[in-house]
């Protein structure tokens, strides 16, 4: 067993001890506090934190990387440095986080009542009034895009995968990349475009349009996560099910899919939960108004994500009211995308079977 | 350039599970000493506790010890990347650098410690290696294509050169030629031949007729039954486990009895 | 023995029911391509007449209609540019720690907080961006103004409001991190085993080992995850609308100004809603403008993944 003073070990190089990193950073953030302090104690003014926790933080790195210089080597302090740096990464990433969600949370919740949920805009100006219309125009606008775009989609993909060869399958998959591409307010604009020719209608706003828009952002997510939902499917089940005689439309109905069907149910939720919180194109083409409007196809119809703008950009002579109702429109906006993102990722791990990945 | 192994009662854990349990043994300078038992009784395990290898799992640690020479491996405050650098590896499958030419490939390991290596010493290196290798000849016009268009067995002369590169003082190898094929495994194998002259070397092979071509001593692993963990049963000269081993297991894995 | 007479030719019988479906599923992916060609088409009759008029009757009376989308396009470009300059080191970081730095069982749920990121719409980070981040960042921009007014960059007058491209590309930079941060943690976690035991075996240390085999077999995803992180940046069009106090006709690179120019997405969001006649038309040919810059740069990050394919790790 080892011998603690027994001959020095050739293979022990200068170690920091396991509390050195630690230690270091508080005495860095302690020292830098200490200098903010005084600074603001000499200039009369408040201790900037911030700042204090930034520059700790960069003292600690530093100093962090001399000492593991000194005691370890340079290939130790680098591999340190790169340690905390990869860290510092994370936790960066983290605020923005947390002060996004802070902020929408305690400000949404003024107007987060049954008032906001069971009112329009009709005849409001200033206080009251809610969400109504626009909770209902996204449901309409979305759920037509899924409608359109989910055949249009899983279609597609079962082309890529089960009968496409050739140049028109290299095509398709080509230019499914270059959709991906496509910036959402493009897809708007498209949409615009196309109805106003058609209609003759230079100022044509109805929300069908913007289900179209959508639908465009919509179909090459859904195209590429079936696709790779598809192919996970092991080829041994396609050819036992045509052993069996049964044709290869009906294994593709009652095996393919059904085998898939979790993986590409999570991927259409995702591409949901992606173009739900889309406003720019919803901005050109459906267009914005304060009352109810069930009518895809009549009329502009109001949005969530373009009520979150408009109450912020279009405010009254009092402000206060316009902003408490755009931060419970964001609030909802963003819990209804979490929401589907759980139930994507819920049905991804309770349905999916076993592939023998 | 090569030091003697005392292994003194060592067991490895895998989190709760006791996969190679109490081995004593110690291994000569310059010699051969190959591990050979079945399937799952622990040799690649006890391979990878010797460079410090095994820890690369989450969750694996060793009780006992491990000396090179006398220093302790697994003493506080040792560090592994130390302990690699003077017990090599190479693995049962070649893995050569993809995205590195065969020059670089050779320098990758000498290069972490010593950045600025001139370019005669740096090329004086890859000679000595490569023909220590013997791979010299085969890819001296060649160095800076990719390391990964040769075929197996060059690819893995190429890692065993990178290995010795870096001047250990053991080579650990886990399988070498099970991934190649019968030409290619005689290369290997006249080439450990060499290469004992000047490290001490450790082979585990699944393959009895290799072992007792390659090793001077052999040591015989298995384990009593599916989720006991493995042990030594006998560790002798080669000549003698494979003619007159000492204990019945033995006898019957060498001959082919299980295995 | 009786023998069948085999046909000239033995086909597989299809069935009616294989031809349409075969045939629908033909039809939804060459609906594809009919709605791309669409989208070119469409696009490009609304813009032409923008193109062709005179440049005076578009907003703001430019000289020709390329000195009108010119400074947009350069505000565009310039924001996504110090988006991905923020946004690269910081999704590279995170990428790596999740997937070879933070404790085994945690990586995963890590992987859902970043992702979390991705699921705040676009217009809640214009609100943030101009109620909360504007205001933090006003103090900072005016001490360096004040103490380092002389760099190109900070050049006075100082913004009073901290609405300027910075912010603008702060923001964006947290939107793109999600989209990055994933692409490059799937490539990481796939570097082969194999090859990362063969340099730790070498004596590497842990950041070693991610120079030696992670990232080099990681490049083409790093590079693509960059790739598409710019064109979502280059399309963001809410959080410019809502926080950049935009002077369209300028181009000007200084950060902390109270003059910025504004990006092609942006002006239009905020022009188009009152815009009529050959207005329209222009924001329409702008934004053609904008897809073709991100058709270029898709591009040219395909070619980039492929041609490094040769000397890619994949056995």
């Amino acid at each position: 067993m080892t011998d603690v003073t027994g001959p020095p070990n050739a293979l022990t190089s200068g170690r920091l001890p396991r509390w050195a990193t630690p230690v270091l950073l508080v005495v860095s953030w302690a020292v830098m506090l200490g200098v903010f302090v005084l600074m603001a104690l000499a200039g009369g003014s408040d201790v900037a934190i911030a700042p204090a926790l930034f520059l700790g933080t960069l003292l600690f790195v530093v100093t962090g990387f001399v000492l593991s210089l000194l005691v370890e080597g340079l290939r130790q302090a680098k591999d340190r440095l790169v340690t905390s740096l990869v860290v510092s990464a994370f936790l960066v990433a983290l605020i923005p986080l947390i002060s996004v969600l802070f902020t929408v949370v305690s400000n949404g919740r003024h107007r987060f009542d049954a008032a906001f949920f069971s009112n329009s805009m009709r005849n409001v100006v200033g206080e009251g009034g809610g969400a109504l219309h626009a909770i209902m125009g996204t449901l309409e606008i979305t759920g037509m895009a899924a409608l359109i775009s989910v055949p249009i989609g899983l279609l597609t993909a079962i082309y890529l995968v089960e009968y496409g060869r050739g140049p028109l399958a290299r095509a398709i998959t080509f230019f499914v990349d270059v959709m991906t591409g496509i910036p959402s307010i493009v897809a708007g604009l498209f949409a615009f475009a196309f109805f106003a020719l058609v209609f003759a209608d230079p100022g044509i706003r109805f929300g069908f349009g913007g289900s179209i828009a959508l639908a465009l952002l919509m179909i090459p997510v859904v195209v590429r996560s079936s696709e790779e939902m598809l192919k996970l499917v092991p080829n041994e089940l396609r050819e036992a099910s045509y052993a069996l005689g049964v044709p290869k439309w009906l294994t593709i109905l009652k095996i393919v899919i059904p085998t898939s069907i979790a993986g590409i149910t999570t991927g259409v939720t995702l591409a949901i939960a992606r173009v739900i919180g889309e406003t720019a194109p919803l901005l050109i083409i459906a267009g914005f108004t304060a009352s109810m409007n069930y009518d895809l196809f009549q009329n502009r119809l109001m949005s969530l994500p373009v009520f979150v703008y408009t109450q912020y950009a279009n405010p009254g002579a009092d402000v206060a009211p316009y902003l408490e109702r755009a931060w419970a429109a964001a609030l909802t906006l963003i819990l209804i995308v979490m929401l589907l993102n759980l139930i994507a990722r819920l049905v991804a791990r309770i349905f999916s079977p076993q592939l023998g990945r | 350039m090569s030091k003697r192994i005392e292994v003194e009662d060592l067991t490895v854990y895998y989190g709760k599970f006791t996969a190679v349990e109490d081995v004593t043994l110690t291994i000569e300078p310059r010699t051969v000493t190959a591990f050979i038992g079945p399937s799952g009784c622990g040799k690649s395990t006890l391979l990878r506790t010797l460079n410090r290898m095994h820890e690369v799992i989450p969750g694996a640690y060793v009780e006992g010890s491990v000396r090179i020479d006398g220093d302790d491996l697994y003493a506080p405050g040792v560090d592994p990347v130390l302990v690699r650098r003077q017990v090599g590896m190479v693995f049962q499958r070649p893995n050569p650098f993809p995205t590195m030419s065969i020059r670089d490939n050779v320098l990758a390991g000498a290069k972490l410690n010593n950045t600025r290596m001139s370019k005669a010493d740096a090329d004086d290196l890859v000679e000595r290696s490569l023909r220590s290798a013997n791979l010299w000849n085969e890819v001296k016009d060649r160095l800076g294509r990719p390391g990964s268009g040769l075929s197996g067995g060059q690819q893995q002369r190429l890692c065993i050169a990178r290995a010795i590169a870096v001047s250990p003082e053991v080579i650990l190898m886990d399988e070498p030629c099970s991934a190649l094929d019968p030409i290619s495994t005689l290369a290997i194998e006249d080439l450990i031949e060499e290469l004992k002259q000047q490290y001490t070397i450790v082979i585990v092979t699944h393959n009895i007729q290799q072992a007792s071509r390659v090793s001077d001593r052999t040591a015989f692993f298995t384990i009593a039954g599916t989720g006991r963990p493995g042990t030594l049963i006998e560790y002798d000269d080669t000549v003698t486990m494979f003619s007159n081993p000492s204990v019945q297991a033995t006898e019957d894995y060498v001959s082919g009895r299980f295995g | 023995m009786r023998m069948t007479t085999a046909a000239a030719s033995p086909k597989a019988t299809l069935r009616p029911a294989d031809r349409i479906f075969s045939g629908s599923t033909l039809l939804a992916g060459s609906l594809i391509l009919v709605a791309l060609a669409a989208v070119a088409i469409f696009l490009v009759a609304q813009s032409v007449p923008a193109l062709t008029a005179d440049p005076n009757e578009l907003k703001g009376s430019p000289d020709s209609f390329w000195a009108y989308v010119g400074p947009l396009a350069f505000g565009s470009l310039w924001a996504a540019f110090l988006a991905l300059v923020m946004a690269l080191p910081l999704s590279y970081g995170i990428a790596l720690f999740i997937s070879h730095y933070a404790p085994r069982r945690l990586a995963q749920s890590l992987g859902y907080v970043v992702d979390l990121l991705a699921a705040v719409p676009s217009v809640v980070f214009g609100l943030w961006g101009i109620k909360v981040l504007a205001p933090a960042v006003t103090p900072l921009y005016g001490w360096l103004v004040e103490n380092a007014g002389w760099f190109p960059l900070f050049s006075p007058p100082v913004s009073g409001t901290g609405r300027t491209i910075l912010t603008v590309a702060i923001v964006l930079a947290v939107m793109i991190i999600p989209i990055i941060t994933a692409v490059s943690r799937e490539v990481f976690l796939q570097t082969p085993r194999l090859h990362e035991e063969a340099a730790l075996a070498l004596g590497a240390t842990r950041w070693e080992m991610i120079r030696m085999a992670v990232i080099p077999f990681g490049r083409p995803g790093m590079i693509s995850a960059a790739m598409l992180g710019l064109g979502r940046a280059l399309g963001e069009t809410m959080v410019v609308a809502m926080v950049l106090s935009p002077s369209p006709k300028l181009i000007t690179i200084v950060l902390t100004g109270s003059q910025n120019p504004s990006t092609i997405a942006g002006n239009i969001a905020l022009n188009f809603p009152e815009a009529h006649g050959i207005d329209v038309n222009g924001l329409i040919a702008t934004g053609l403008i904008l897809f073709a810059i991100t058709l270029v740069i898709n591009s040219v990050a395909r070619v980039v993944i492929n041609r490094r394919a040769a000397f890619s790790g994949a056995d």
